[in-house]
């Protein structure tokens, strides 16, 4: 309330609410020092015979305002309410918030902190850091890759062993942290692709998973596919993790069906995980990262020498 | 004295004296705010006006009643803001005429939605909440495909200067080619992934 453009308003509000205050008090003590007979009506006649009691207002009724009258006054001593004026208690909503949230960090802080300073690959054989860290995905992670992490078209599934930008520790906390976008350009990076050459891409890729497709097409495709999209999927359409996906593989993100793949070719994909570093900060960023590696598809990082994780074989695979 | 018997019986005192009385909170409550810099003067300096594409947006965002569902105001308690971000604060509205704080929470509140998730995911929940929230009792939006109506942006952008958004006459005059041939999908996508990028929580 101390930002008024000038210094009327504050004088403003604090003199018509004192006014407003005493004026009540004023007019009830007036009201009721008048003198009333027992009986007498106001001598004003409506209707024929309607008539009013001309009678004092009720002792409780009376008394009750008074105190509302002090309570008012009370109360604009001690909290904001007469223009600038803050209160004695010096009370503001953001100061409540502030409060709040710092007990809060008291409370919880702690537990925070202590999974911040463990591995990643111990924190996420943890019972209770899987709870949290389950509770915090449903919150903020579930609306894409679903309540399950199982994802959705469009939005990767996190509890298989495939990953767009790596399933190790710290590339799942990068990801979260900073978010990641991607895209892939329609044609790939031949712009002059026709429709039917397309459609010879689509059969070749459906191949390389196995699935059905047309012999000649597979072989007019596989020339095209190492013109237009080997750059970033590889000879053989393996993929590069960060850059782009297998499609050798079984999972796929749009669909594999003919019309999808060619409607991602066609069209291109552009696709977005936005950052959470600095909305959950970097204790919840840690709990989540143990989490989702520990759905069931985390990877050893490319540098660390130990192949598997004895630690993970006890970890529960569903915290529900 | 002024009694009762005096007010009752001059009409025109009557009347006076009612619109003194009810006129009181409305003076003090609601004047003052008129006169505040946190109310009329902008957050910080990410808050703008409305581009066109995002004003259509917020045309659409109006049209269909989202705020029957979603309130776009973040009080300032925990259990809030550690779910959408900061709270709302009064300088991030200025350029909202109507605002659309509103108060009923069927849907979660939108004000900072805007980078939370990606324009491929809006498009696909607008279309069809269910494809990518199975939970979700949010209904389908799915005829929003469909070209934007550009005709009266310009028209709607002067009468929002007249209310004091100080849209130039460049602005105005770009209005129509900047949201040509874009999609009614598009324009809400936009409006939504700009709200409340304005003031971000750090941890």
């Amino acid at each position: 309330m101390s930002d008024f453009v000038s210094g009327f308003w504050n004088i403003y509000i604090a003199v018509i609410t004192i006014i407003s205050i005493l004026g009540c008090a004023v007019l009830l003590w007036m009201q009721s020092s008048a003198k009333h007979v027992e009986g007498k009506t106001t001598g004003h006649v409506w209707d024929e015979n309607l008539e009013e009691l001309s009678n004092p207002l009720p002792n409780w009724w009376r008394w009750l305002f008074y105190l509302t009258v002090i309570f008012a006054l009370f109360y604009l001593a001690m909290y904001p309410g007469l223009g600038s004026f803050k209160g004695q208690y010096q009370w503001t909503s953001a100061g409540q918030y502030d409060n709040e949230m710092k007990k809060a960090d008291d409370q919880y802080g702690p537990i925070f902190q202590k999974y911040l300073k463990q591995d990643i690959r111990v924190v996420a054989t943890n019972p209770e850091a899987r709870e949290i860290g389950q509770r915090l995905f449903l919150t903020y992670c579930s609306q894409c890759h679903g309540s399950d992490a199982q994802g959705a078209k469009g939005f990767p599934n996190l509890t298989d062993k495939d990953w767009l930008f790596g399933g190790s520790p710290e590339q799942i906390k990068e990801t979260i942290t900073q978010g990641r976008s991607a895209l892939m350009p329609a044609k790939g990076v031949k712009p002059d692709l026709s429709g039917d050459e397309i459609k010879d891409i689509a059969h070749y890729v459906r191949s390389l998973s196995g699935l059905a497709a047309d012999p000649i097409r597979i072989h007019r495709g596989r020339q095209l596919f190492s013109v237009a999209c080997a750059a970033c999927h590889g000879p053989e359409g393996k993929g590069n993790v960060g850059l782009a996906p297998n499609l050798a593989d079984k999972v796929w993100l749009y669909g594999s069906s003919e019309d999808t793949i060619i409607e991602t070719i066609s069209n291109g994909r552009v696709n977005q995980m936005p950052a959470f570093g600095d909305f959950l900060g970097e204790a919840k960023v840690h709990l989540l990262t143990a989490y989702v590696y520990g759905l069931g598809g985390g990877q050893e990082s490319l540098h660390s020498g130990t192949s598997g994780n004895p630690l993970l074989a006890d970890a529960p695979n569903s915290a529900h | 004295m002024l009694t009762h018997d005096k007010i009752e019986r001059n009409v025109g005192l009557l009347i006076v004296l009612t619109i003194l009385t009810i006129s009181v909170a409305g003076l003090l409550e609601i004047v003052p705010l008129f006169f505040q810099k946190s109310t009329t003067s902008p957050a910080n300096e990410l808050v703008k006006p409305y581009d066109p594409l995002r004003l259509s947006g917020r045309d659409i965002y109006i049209r269909e009643g989202c705020y029957n569902c979603h309130s776009q105001m973040i009080r300032p308690f925990r259990a809030e803001t550690e779910r959408y971000g900061h709270y709302s604060v009064a300088g991030e509205f200025i350029y909202d005429h109507p605002f659309q704080w509103g108060s009923k929470r069927t849907g979660p509140d939108l004000a900072r939605v805007g980078g939370r998730y990606s324009d491929l995911w809006h498009r696909t929940h607008l279309l069809n909440p269910r494809d990518v929230v199975p939970e979700s009792n949010m209904p389908a939006y799915f005829w929003l495909d469909r070209p934007l109506n550009t005709a009266d942006i310009e028209a709607k952008m002067r009468a929002l200067r007249k209310v004091g958004v100080p849209y130039t006459d460049d602005e105005i005059d770009g209005a129509k080619k900047a949201i040509e041939g874009k999609s009614e999908l598009d324009a809400l996508i936009a409006y939504l992934q700009g709200m409340g990028t304005a003031i971000k929580q750090v941890r």
